[in-house]
């Protein structure tokens, strides 16, 4: 095959993953319904998502077995997660179809479009990999629904045709940060659903009195804060010292070599550097009486949101003045010569 | 010092108390806690404000459009925040806390590392998991049992009349420590080459050389404490410098490999050595590295005066304006001649290394590729005074106005002088001549030293392997008690995590399943208290 049938297969690939992710969503979707329609009378019409917290409200966590699953609730799960595990195949060829249709062939991760389809793939690949062990059924609509959306946003305002490598890219370190970034932004993506989960079922739990009816709605079903806290915990704990790897160790090497300093303030490096620290708050949050739970969910969500803004906005609100500014489209078109 | 007498009085804080109180809040993890915050909002204003230390000519050109702010700014360090009194001030808080944190647990640890686990609490079923079950056996045979089980699981153990004790995990305090002393060896490595380094940036046109001298560098940032003759004495000459550029297909205008080609002598009575040095290959020696940031190119301009004597003659740098490599430059010509006597010129212009041209109200000269296909030159020319005999030390790069008057026609405009390469044009006024001779490339290079980037790199690897012990070990106690009860053998098992994330139940079963002696006993009563939050 030649580069530029690769880069249609690529192309072809994200738009097919792209479909049974849509598939996974609404099929997940179908389970949360399922479980809200059980045959024995429930009290009143229940409101589904964050409308939940107004009407819903119920004693899960006291009373565990109301959490009984209705088969076509699990049917409609394993049919969501087998439809995740196809998808996630055809954003691997996507991946590595984006990596052959250069000249030469090269890592698929010189733009942002590539980011974010790499990075979209390790959340999914990261869930699919905990799904068993942390029994993260209940974390499918989220990821799938984002996976989803964020795949959107990246074809229709990041795509970028297939382009060689930048010199400063050239470098076996560009696979060692890179692959160590995606990993942990990976990581820290799943860790924050669980703490925005965590977040909703708090509120959601305060907010309910005694006499509110029980709920199977998808709050009632989430695990317990305890667990949900855990696995953002232990999700958290793995990523961070991936992104310490990424930012503190295999970026300043690569910076020594590229740039001739190995730390130099530039806005991608300070961003990376408040992202770990907000990140070492956490944890030490997570450790701190009077931060534990809500105040520790919301500093690993500050600490999302300076990732992303790491991973986004500097590229196009700092642009021409970091040096990292090769990962934005770029926005002058070259004339082709005619001699 | 007297103080009024009034009403009621709080006894006052003695020194010594009010030094102990604010020790206490400054090593609390509240404290340490907001001072990381802190230290994120810090950061900040760095990534938005252009850095003098980073960037010094988008931080002059940024003073240049904002006159009120500047003063504002400066004030408040935000063109250096990171060596800004209140920046410094949160870091050093953090390490003063961090350490007043971490001294009094390493005297905790080694206390409590060598000490055995502590004795089995009273009520083992209060814990956040506990079992129990009954058996057969006698109460010592099942402890017996335990013991050896929970030593094959590598726990240290105690044993007390009854009970046993069990703890495993303890490094995980130990890489904490190794944690948080590593970041202070970070921050030595950091210091030392801020203090000591430097960083240079020089711009040599290909076939020249360079000096390490502090005189041959156009920028030059150096730390506090930093000695410029213990500046190394190398020298190089930059013999050749090639770039390709794609010329097909939408890669068309990409630099695809550059290169430049240095003969150099580490002192200037060492031998001649040659080396290529690329983006990502820099040439180190002893200690300084001479790394290739860019390139661009040096036009050839002489300028003539009437009488046909030189005014000027050399190759001009001019600085790549966009990814075509229109470039911007100026030459100041401060010996020319008039008729009327000596004068200063001043040209100012672009360089278009494949020059087209649009016709138009939009239109105009551009560069239509990166590479010197069809180079030409584009500049109006001044004339007066260039500023240059005030002793103000000013930008090669940019022409002072202030002195200077536009060269015009007879018709009144302004002189623009286009050249191709080769081509000369005649100026008005008997100014004379101005030639574009020919084209050099230059590279940009930067020269930099940095002590303490070894130590700074090993606290790094040492932090993140103190954070992966610290994270991942999971210190936690287990406690197995047997008594005698109605004829049978009751045995509680009971563990505490004592990690922040741990969740013990999986291993507390499998231990209780492993104790039980057989099936037969599963009519026991077996409680499971919950887990722990």
């Amino acid at each position: 095959m030649t580069h530029d049938q690769f880069e249609v297969l690529s192309n072809q690939a994200v738009a097919a993953c792209a479909v049974v992710y849509f598939l996974a969503v609404l099929s997940n979707f179908a389970a949360w319904a399922a479980g809200h329609k059980v045959e024995e009378p429930v009290g009143e019409p229940v409101a589904v998502g964050g409308a939940a917290a107004v009407g819903a409200p119920a004693q899960a966590q006291a009373a565990p077995d109301v959490v009984d699953e209705p088969e076509r609730m699990q049917l409609f799960a394993r049919i969501g997660v087998a439809l995740t595990v196809v998808a996630a195949f055809f954003h691997f060829i996507a991946l590595v179809s984006r990596g052959l249709a250069s000249d030469p062939v090269r890592v698929p991760w010189g733009n942002m479009y590539e980011f974010t389809l790499t990075g979209t793939w390790v959340v999914v690949m990261g869930f699919l990999l905990l799904y068993r062990r942390y029994s993260l059924a209940w974390l499918a609509p989220v990821v799938t629904s984002f996976v989803l959306v964020t795949l959107m946003v990246d074809v229709l305002g990041l795509y970028t045709p297939v382009v060689p490598l930048r010199d400063a890219l050239q470098s076996p370190w560009l696979v060692i940060h890179v692959v160590a970034a995606i990993t942990a932004t990976g990581a820290f993506t799943l860790g924050g659903m669980c703490s925005a989960l965590f977040l909703v079922k708090e509120r959601w739990l305060r907010r309910q009195s005694a006499d509110t009816p029980p709920s199977r709605g998808y709050l009632a079903r989430l695990p317990e804060l305890a667990v949900l806290d855990r696995v953002a915990y232990r999700t958290h704990a793995f990523g961070f010292p991936i992104w310490t790897f990424a930012a503190l160790i295999a970026g300043p090497i690569w910076a020594h070599y590229a740039w001739g300093r190995y730390w130099g303030w530039d806005p991608k490096e300070v961003w990376a550097f408040i992202t770990w620290v907000v990140y070492a708050a956490y944890l030490h949050a997570r450790a701190t009486s009077g931060w534990k739970g809500r105040s520790a969910a919301i500093v690993a969500l500050v600490g999302l949101a300076t990732l992303w803004f790491n991973f986004v906005g500097i590229n196009f609100f700092f642009g021409s003045g970091s040096q990292h500014s090769y990962a934005a489209p770029e926005p002058t078109a070259i004339l082709r010569t005619i001699d | 010092m007297p103080r009024p007498a009034s009403g009621y009085e709080a006894p006052p804080l003695r020194p010594r108390e009010l030094a102990r109180w604010t020790w206490r809040q400054l090593t609390s993890m509240r404290t340490a806690l907001i001072l990381l915050f802190m230290l994120a909002l810090a950061a900040i204003p760095g990534s938005v404000v252009p850095q003098e230390a980073v960037d010094s000519l988008r931080a002059s050109r940024w003073r240049d459009a904002h006159p009120q702010l500047t003063p504002v700014y400066e004030k408040l360090g935000l063109f250096s925040v990171y060596n800004s009194v209140w920046f410094s001030a949160i870091y050093i808080l953090l390490m003063i806390s961090l350490v007043g944190c971490i001294i009094p647990r390493l005297l905790v640890y080694w206390r409590g590392v060598r000490r055995l686990p502590p004795d089995a609490p009273r009520h083992l079923s209060r814990l956040p998991q506990s079992r129990t079950f009954e058996t057969d056996e006698a109460p010592d045979v099942a402890l017996e049992r335990a013991r050896a089980l929970l030593r094959k699981r590598r726990f240290r153990i105690s044993t007390n009349d009854g009970s046993i004790g069990a703890e495993r995990g303890y490094l995980r305090e130990a890489g904490n420590l190794l944690f948080h002393l590593s970041v202070l060896i970070v921050l030595v490595g950091f210091a030392l080459g801020g203090l000591w380094g430097f960083k240079g940036g020089v711009i040599v046109v290909a076939k020249d050389s360079f000096a390490n001298t502090l005189s041959q560098y156009d920028d030059f940032r150096a730390g506090a404490l930093f000695d410029a003759a213990s500046l190394s004495p190398f020298e190089f000459t930059v013999n050749d410098f090639a770039v390709t550029f794609i010329r097909e297909g939408r890669e068309a205008g990409m630099a695809h490999e550059f290169g430049a080609d240095l003969t150099y002598r580490s002192s200037p009575t060492a031998a001649q050595r040659h080396q290529k040095i690329s983006v990502n290959h820099p040439l180190t020696l002893d200690g300084t590295d001479v790394f290739l940031i860019s390139h661009g190119y040096a036009p050839h301009i002489t300028v003539r005066n009437a009488d046909g004597s030189v005014a000027f003659s050399g190759p001009v740098v001019f600085l790549p304006e966009d990814s075509t490599f229109r470039s911007f430059g100026v030459v100041k010509v401060p010996d020319a001649q008039q008729k009327t006597g000596n004068t200063q010129l001043g040209l100012e212009g672009e360089f278009y290394p494949t020059y087209g041209f649009v016709k138009g109200k939009n239109g105009g000269p551009f560069s239509a590729f990166p590479d010197a296909k069809n180079p030409a030159v584009s500049m109006l020319v001044w004339k007066g005074d260039l500023g240059l005999d005030g002793g103000k030390p000013q930008s090669v790069y940019g022409l002072q106005k202030k002195g200077l008057d536009p060269v015009r026609k007879a018709d009144g405009k302004q002189v623009r002088l286009d050249l191709g390469m080769g081509s000369t044009a005649k100026l008005p006024d008997g100014l004379g001549t101005v030639t574009f001779d020919g084209l050099s490339r230059y590279v940009k290079l930067q020269v930099s030293h940095t002590p303490g980037q070894k130590i700074a790199l090993g606290g790094v690897v040492l932090a993140l392997i103190g954070l992966l012990g610290s994270l991942f070990i999971r210190p936690r106690r287990i406690w197995v008690r047997t008594r005698r009860e109605g004829g049978a053998t009751v045995v509680e098992v009971a563990g505490l995590d004592r990690s922040s994330g741990g969740d013990l139940s999986a291993e507390i079963d499998s231990l209780t399943d492993a104790l039980r002696p057989a099936p037969v006993s599963k009519a026991a009563g077996s409680t499971t208290a919950g887990e722990s939050s």
